[in-house]
């Protein structure tokens, strides 16, 4: 009896996890509440600071406007850094479509970003063998998709000489494995239950996929190319319904003698339809696509992105915009690089001094550029760049 | 030739040279299908456009040049030369296949909605000697293929064009203007990615710097003060890109201010005040495009290298 009343007051709160994000009651994600239930930190403007500084060039967007929020042991990383001692990157993709939308570039776009600004090494963990369980896929067509991903991600502009980017398929096996099964000893079936949210009825291959994710944290996962680098600390930038996994991870790291992997989390990407819609892959018009023409953009956002202006043009001057809810101001945050324009956009419209038609304008120039680029990339890249960034390889100048 | 490659059924028909419709109506007037007939047009600010329509639809230009919205008498006939330079071919031989050169990238191209009720059309390939006869369905192919999208316009129609009817083909419009005497400067960036994805262009037609202006209501522009500080470790990177930019700012601004107003005072603190707003956004967009540019020549000869030495054979002894 007990469970079942814990459970329905669970089902009034949102839920947040790897495989399903809802907010409450049809409503927004408190990101507070987030932080506080997860433990995690919030990444303040003295950080950021902190980074350009470090870094000697202007933060990215994505710090500017808070769409990386949260952290759990940046400020360490940083020390670090500022003493010369060098991190890694890790972050990934679970390949369950070939379509990817604006929200998928995101963490690339920002990792791009840290691999530059920082000058470190990457791994890409393209975990087709958890879409192949989760969803009714097939090994070949997870591994299919895994490929047709990859491209997109090394469209945004990742260099080769110090990424690597890796299938679960391909290359789970040798010091990868054994630190698999390092950290599976150490999370009992109980534990991974609580974290996940298991039943009785899941199979085997989901409850024994943590440590899969978990693994890439770890230096000596990858002997190719950080031997003899044991002490090497590891950021992963990912979305904050990832969260789950790496609280586990950082447990079991000081038990295996690793260092914790540091964290640093991003908000989640609105859909077209406002925050509360879900972007799905079964919903085209949910979101834009990497594959969208110019006119299919603006077509998206003048008819379905969710508009916080109001009905009538004489209302609109009157009252102003809401820019809580309006989308194309949300997507702009995200996209318009420069900060005053940005300032500009949100007071006027926030005044009603301009329409919303002008901002979805603003926003179909922004995403277009935005797509456009990220396709010419793509052309680019050709089946023997894939197998270059694949191959198990050593990097020696990663560093540099 | 292109069109086997692509799997295009076209019928090929040799012949003297012809110049108009209706001398290449003697040859192959008779084999059904619709011949073609085609227009270089060139509007004021120096965009060039190709009007492909059955021989028996009407075009009428001044109708044609305000649903581009340039206005009435915005388009006429491109020069001579333009033909030669740009879609590079002879006189008398405008045709759609003529895409296919790079020259030809910032070429618009109309094509008449009647082609698709034919069961074929006729249109030169590159040369006056020869017609090809092609389905709309096949050249859709073709200019998909050279990352054309196909443009069909119903170019008889007439309508209204005012303040709340947006001229309805002004989507046609390039974004790019293409200077005949000089070559396009842009060639040497460009030539790595398709010349239509390049951002930069954009941002200078006359209608965005309008809009640019308008959205920076404040002259001071901090950021281009921070940026050579933050620019420091790629030193080369930075002054290249300055100067780009600059260039291109000079071009548009002149051509701009030529035909907004002759006094060359004026022309001036336009000027200035257009660059000065300009300058930076273009060069942090010219610097993400040329640093994206950069990761992506650095990664194909890494994987060249890298292909050729997973697969080279050991020393022969």
């Amino acid at each position: 009896m007990e469970k079942r009343e814990d459970k329905q007051e669970e089902e009034q709160e949102q839920v947040v996890n790897p495989w399903e994000v809802t907010a409450k009651d049809g409503g927004k994600i408190d990101y507070d509440k987030l932080i506080d239930k997860f433990g995690c930190q919030r990444l303040e403007e003295p950080l950021v600071d902190r980074v350009q500084r470090l870094t000697g060039r202007p933060a990215h967007v994505f710090l500017r406007r808070g769409v990386f929020f949260a952290h759990r042991d940046f400020d360490e990383i940083l020390n670090g850094y500022e003493k010369g001692k060098k991190f890694y990157l890790y972050t990934g993709r679970g390949p369950s479509s070939e379509a990817l939308h604006l929200g998928h570039l995101v963490p690339f776009m920002f990792t791009k970003y840290l691999q530059d600004a920082f000058k470190v090494p990457l791994v890409i963990q393209l975990t087709d063998d958890e879409k192949c369980m989760w969803k009714n896929l097939s090994v070949e067509e997870c591994q299919r998709l895994a490929r047709e991903n990859a491209k997109d991600i090394i469209a945004c502009g990742f260099d080769i000489t110090k990424t690597f980017i890796f299938s679960d398929f391909d290359y789970v096996g040798g010091s990868f494995y054994k630190n698999m099964v390092r950290i599976a000893k150490c999370v009992t079936y109980n534990k991974v239950v609580g974290i996940f949210g298991f039943s009785g009825e899941d199979h085997i291959g989901k409850v024994s996929f943590p440590p899969i994710q978990a693994a890439p944290s770890f230096p000596s996962s990858f002997p190719h190319l950080f031997s003899g680098k044991d002490d090497l600390r590891c950021l992963i930038p990912c979305a904050i319904d990832q969260d789950p996994y790496f609280r586990m991870t950082r447990d079991v790291a000081p038990r295996l003698g690793y260092h914790k992997p540091s964290l640093i989390e991003s908000s989640f990407f609105p859909a077209l339809q406002g925050e509360t819609g879900k972007m799905s892959a079964s919903d085209p018009n949910s979101a834009i696509y990497v594959t969208d023409s110019a006119k299919v953009i603006k077509n998206k956002i003048n008819k379905y992105a969710f508009s916080g202006g109001q009905d009538s043009i004489e209302k609109h001057r009157e009252l102003g915009a809401n820019l809580e809810v309006d989308i194309p101001v949300k997507y702009l945050s995200f996209f318009l690089e420069d900060d005053a324009e940005l300032e500009h956009i949100k007071t006027e419209y926030g005044a009603g001094r301009m329409l919303t038609g002008e901002v979805k304008k603003r926003l179909a120039d922004v995403l277009t550029e935005l797509v456009d680029r990220h396709r010419a990339a793509r052309a680019a890249v050709t089946e023997e760049m894939v197998d270059a960034f694949m191959a198990v390889r050593p990097l020696p100048n990663m560093f540099d | 030739m292109v069109l086997q490659e692509l799997g295009i059924k076209f019928e090929q028909y040799d012949h003297p040279a012809v110049l108009t419709v209706e001398a290449q109506a003697k040859y192959v007037g008779d084999k059904g299908g619709g011949l073609s007939k085609n227009l270089f047009l060139k509007d004021k600010k120096s965009r060039f456009y190709i009007v492909s329509a059955l021989a028996d639809t009407k075009v009428d230009l001044k109708v044609l040049s305000q649903r581009l919205g340039l206005g009435k008498g915005g388009i006429r006939m491109a020069p001579e030369e333009a033909l030669g330079q740009l879609l590079q071919v002879p006189l008398g031989c405008v045709t759609p296949f003529a895409l296919i050169n790079e020259s030809a990238s910032y070429v618009s191209l109309l094509l008449d909605k009647e082609f698709k009720t034919q069961p074929h059309c006729f249109f030169h390939p590159l040369s006056n000697e020869t017609s090809i006869s092609v389905q709309a369905s096949d050249l859709d192919k073709f200019l998909k293929s050279i990352g054309r999208e196909p443009s069909y316009v119903d170019l008889e129609a007439n309508p209204p064009v005012g303040k709340d009817q947006p001229p309805d083909l002004a989507i046609l419009v390039p974004s790019g203007t293409i200077d005949i005497p000089d070559a396009p400067e842009n060639s040497t960036p460009s030539q790595a990615v398709s010349e239509k994805s390049f951002p930069v262009q954009k941002k200078c037609t006359p209608a965005s710097v309008d809009s640019v202006k308008s959205a920076k209501p404040s002259s001071a522009d901090p950021n281009a003060k921070d940026k050579p500080n933050n620019a420091a470790p790629q030193p080369n990177a930075f002054a290249e890109s300055r100067l780009f930019v600059d260039e291109i700012l000079k071009k548009t601004t002149e051509l701009l201010l030529s035909e907004l107003t002759e006094d060359v005072a004026k022309q001036e603190a336009l000027a200035n005040s257009v660059r000065k707003h300009l300058a930076p956004d273009l060069q942090n967009l010219t610097r993400t495009f040329c640093s994206l540019l950069q990761v992506m020549f650095k990664n194909t000869a890494y994987t060249q290298g890298f292909y050729a030495g997973s697969n080279c054979q050991p020393k022969r002894l």
